[in-house]
């Protein structure tokens, strides 16, 4: 693992996978997108609006999933002071971000039809909207100090003490009465019928390989912000020097 | 032409799904050309630095 905190194994790794994810991405919604939209049948009960749930339940998956990810390079950094793992968390921040608000707004739009209203204040909603605010926390954070190391130490201690609301959102339907529906995929197989599984998987891959796509392409972008911040810094070191 | 009519129309579901589908297309484009901006403006950046360096040294 701690070969990975070196930006340069870092990034050939990390590079070596861009064209796949990104070609896989392209595929998916290839097929996934008509998929979702045309072939699929309509739910028995929901009829055609249960196509929202191919784009909310991958965007619901994607915020955890990243979320997962930012705690992890948060608790790496402050235990090895990685500078990787900082570079990678405020990567994927953003990312995170826009498919939290995704998943709160296709699910109001499916919501409105289904339950008879955008929001209710149930325990999934509620904690998926806290987990947005987390997401924007953490990014105003990073950003809030003069020495950009400072943000990194900052945000990464509310990454870490984030990752307790991954647990409540998860198991919010199953610990809280909610109008939420519970988990599609249990341990022992799936709750719904095949027809429905097949375009969620596509776009459940999809999402997948766009957003490691993406975390890639900002990770090369915050690596140069690094590379400009030495430069410019041994610039005006360099400038102290000769003037001395 | 019937029945494209049937697809935009969704079971009476047009509305919610297709905002839906839209936010979320508009989000996921917009995340990749936003990124992909930046990051091709700081290769420019970068390059601009690197090629300003040597004199800036000899100075």
């Amino acid at each position: 693992m701690h070969r990975f905190a070196n930006p340069t194994a870092f990034m050939r790794i990390a590079n070596a996978i861009f064209p796949w994810a990104a070609g896989l991405a392209t595929v998916l919604f290839v097929i996934g997108l008509p998929v979702a939209l045309v072939t699929s049948p309509p739910d028995y009960q929901q009829g055609d609006s249960v196509r929202l749930f191919y784009v909310h339940v991958p965007s619901a998956w994607i915020s955890m999933l990243v979320y997962g990810s930012l705690a992890l390079s948060s608790a790496a950094f402050l235990i090895w002071r990685h500078p990787m793992a900082s570079v990678s968390a405020r990567a994927i921040a953003p990312v995170g971000a826009i498919f939290t608000a995704l998943a709160l707004v296709t699910g109001a739009l499916w919501g409105r039809p289904m339950w008879g209203a955008y929001w209710v204040w149930d325990a999934r909603l509620t904690s998926e909207l806290l987990l947005l605010f987390i997401y924007l926390g953490y990014i105003a954070i990073a950003d809030a100090f003069e020495d950009p190391e400072r943000g990194d130490k900052a945000a990464a201690v509310l990454g870490v003490v984030g990752s307790v609301n991954l647990p409540i959102i998860h198991f919010s339907v199953e610990w809280w009465n909610t109008l939420h529906q519970p988990s599609i995929i249990k341990m022992d197989g799936f709750t719904v019928d095949g027809s429905i599984l097949l375009p969620l998987f596509l776009m459940l891959g999809a999402f997948t390989c766009y957003a490691v796509a993406i975390w890639i392409l900002r990770l090369r972008s915050e690596l140069l912000a690094v590379k400009l911040r030495n430069a410019r810094m041994s610039e005006v070191n360099l400038a102290s020097a000769a003037a001395e | 032409m019937d029945s494209l009519t049937t697809f935009f129309e969704m079971g009476g579901y047009a509305a919610f799904v297709w905002s839906g589908y839209g936010l979320t297309a508009v989000a996921m484009i917009g995340l990749l050309v936003g990124s992909l901006r930046t990051l091709r403006a700081r290769e420019k950046e970068f390059a601009a630095v690197r090629r300003n360096r040597p004199t800036g040294d000899a100075q």
